[in-house]
């Protein structure tokens, strides 16, 4: 298939980007976006181009680290990562605009790459439980119902890629911070530490500079991992739990 | 930044999510204003005399142990609280979300496609103009009917003529008309924040129950108040 594409070139962070043009006329609709930047790269790089600088590593929707805006759309027009998005989600002739997340608290590395070092920042804020470690504990040693534990465990599935917050009209980072809240929040383990935890991953939010919610929703609808909106309202409750608490 | 200088806690009490539900909790408390003035205004249809004595009669509300007019001063005093702590909040995060999106919010994109994102509603982007177009529509209707500063089609004593006599004029109608559908955009999207924001959307379910509600809410609400004008306006309804 023959695509047009569009992609955001930016040398560093320091000069302003623009779109550039590239026309690929023999992509194929099994390859992966990633593959088709691939083909693109090589082709730039034999005519002696600077190639298009990517975020990627384990290319099966485990790591987080690709992602792109595809068409205004946070990984593109399917709910999955953009390396686990293939050509055949696209039609002969297309016109793709390939940009990079942007957030005030994501600045442009080069093209397509961010520094998205602002999430480490909160996790390391409080997303975490201090255990003392040594030999695994029993399964059974410390009960959490079934319910709860699936609930955790679709929350832990959060791969900390930034759809949602490229997605947000707000810029908001919440349901990635929510997503941890709740992952920790409903595990016997992520008790004694669940206030100071929602407050301090709540402060390094706002201190990173991303926006506040408004429960629009863009965040969920772009998530790969399809973390629901509803770990936002309950990071919130916790929060305003543990401010009422006044301990934290 | 003189921020880092606090708490934790005390950080936390102003963050976003904080300021947000400073929104919630004032904006739940305009709409239930809203709902009873809304029902008040249906009993325009009982005709001049008993509308005018209803709202003589809130002046009455718990005489002689609150001086003639207190309670509604009262009220009015914990409307403009909450007036004034939600637009300080909508402020405030409206300026976060700016600078958090590169200045542009949803625009911010280059791409010209999927411009409107993926599912967010009409309602929920026209939140902050709309916010706004309301704040002007409430000093422009207090103006009116509260100090009858304004009075277009003729000045009167009576509440009720002063309706008929407003809403006879085709632009009057029309005003209200945007003013109150711009209310109802805002609570709809409005409504279901509230809630969701202090906690109470606890899965996919309830998201989308909540959002129900706060449609029908929003319909109903702003249906009511869209009555009056428009009986008199369309049916020339008590002239
Ligand atoms: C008729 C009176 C009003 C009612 C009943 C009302 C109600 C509400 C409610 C319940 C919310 C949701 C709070 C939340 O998102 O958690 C909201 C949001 C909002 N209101 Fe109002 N509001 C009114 C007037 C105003 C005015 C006068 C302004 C102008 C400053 C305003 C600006 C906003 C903004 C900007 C938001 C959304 C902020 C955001 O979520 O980004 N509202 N309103
Ligand atoms: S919540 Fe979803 S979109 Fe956001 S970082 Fe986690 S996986 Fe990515
Ligand atoms: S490269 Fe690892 S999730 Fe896409």
């Amino acid at each position: 298939m023959k695509i047009n594409l569009r992609v955001w070139r930016q040398k560093n962070p320091e000069i302003d980007g623009k779109m550039v043009d590239y026309q690929l006329d023999d992509v194929s609709e099994d390859m992966s976006f990633l593959e088709m930047l691939d083909v693109l790269n090589e082709s730039l790089s034999v005519s002696g181009e600077e190639p298009v600088a990517f975020d990627h590593d384990c290319r099966e929707g485990i790591c987080g680290s690709c992602g792109v805006v595809i068409n205004g759309i946070a990984h593109g027009p399917e709910v999955t990562t953009t390396c686990q998005l293939h050509m055949r989600s696209f039609a002969d002739g297309d016109t793709i605009d390939v940009e990079p997340w942007r957030s005030g608290s994501f600045p442009v590395v080069k093209d397509l790459v961010v520094d998205r070092s602002s999430f480490d920042r909160i996790i390391q804020a409080g997303g975490y439980v201090s255990a003392p470690t040594g030999t695994a504990p029993d399964a059974h040693a410390t009960p959490v119902p079934k319910k709860d534990a699936d609930h955790a465990f679709d929350a832990a599935t959060c791969i900390g890629c930034g759809a949602c917050v490229a997605a947000c009209p707000n810029g908001s980072a919440m349901l990635f911070t929510a997503a941890k809240i709740t992952h920790l929040g409903l595990l016997p383990q992520g008790q004694p530490e669940r206030d100071s935890r929602v407050i301090g991953m709540v402060d390094q939010h706002d201190a990173e500079g991303f926006g506040g919610c408004t429960q629009i929703g863009e965040c969920t609808a772009a998530c790969p991992k399809g973390i629901p909106l509803h770990t936002i309202s309950r990071l919130n409750k916790d929060l305003l739990g543990a401010l009422a608490r006044g301990e934290g | 930044m003189a921020i880092k200088t606090l708490s934790p806690r005390a950080q936390a009490s102003r963050s976003t999510v904080a300021l947000k539900a400073l929104m919630a909790v004032s904006g739940l408390i305009m709409v239930t204003y809203l709902l009873i003035h809304m029902y008040g205004n249906l009993k325009f249809f009982q005709g001049q005399e008993r509308f005018d004595s209803y709202l003589e009669g809130l002046r009455n509300i718990l005489y002689p142990y609150l001086p003639h007019g207190g309670a509604l001063w009262i009220l009015r005093v914990v409307l403009l609280g909450a007036v004034i702590a939600h637009a300080y909040s909508a402020v405030a995060l409206w300026r976060r979300a700016r600078t958090a999106s590169a200045r542009q919010g949803a625009k911010r994109y280059h791409s010209n496609q999927n411009r409107r994102g993926v599912q967010r509603s009409y309602a929920s982007f026209t939140l902050r103009w709309g916010g706004i177009i309301i704040l002007a529509f409430i000093v422009f209707h207090i103006l009116h009917f509260t100090a009858g500063v304004l009075h277009p089609g003729g000045d009167t004593d009576s509440k009720y003529q002063a309706m008929v006599n407003s809403f006879s004029i085709w632009y009057v109608t029309l005003a209200y008309v945007v003013a109150i559908l711009a209310v109802g955009f805002h609570l709809r999207h409005g409504l279901w924040s509230a809630f969701a924001t202090l906690g109470a959307n606890t899965s996919t379910k309830r998201r989308r129950n909540l959002n129900i509600f706060a449609t029908v809410l929003a319909v109903v609400i702003a249906g009511g108040f869209l009555v009056p004008p428009l009986s008199i306006a369309i049916f020339g309804y008590g002239s």
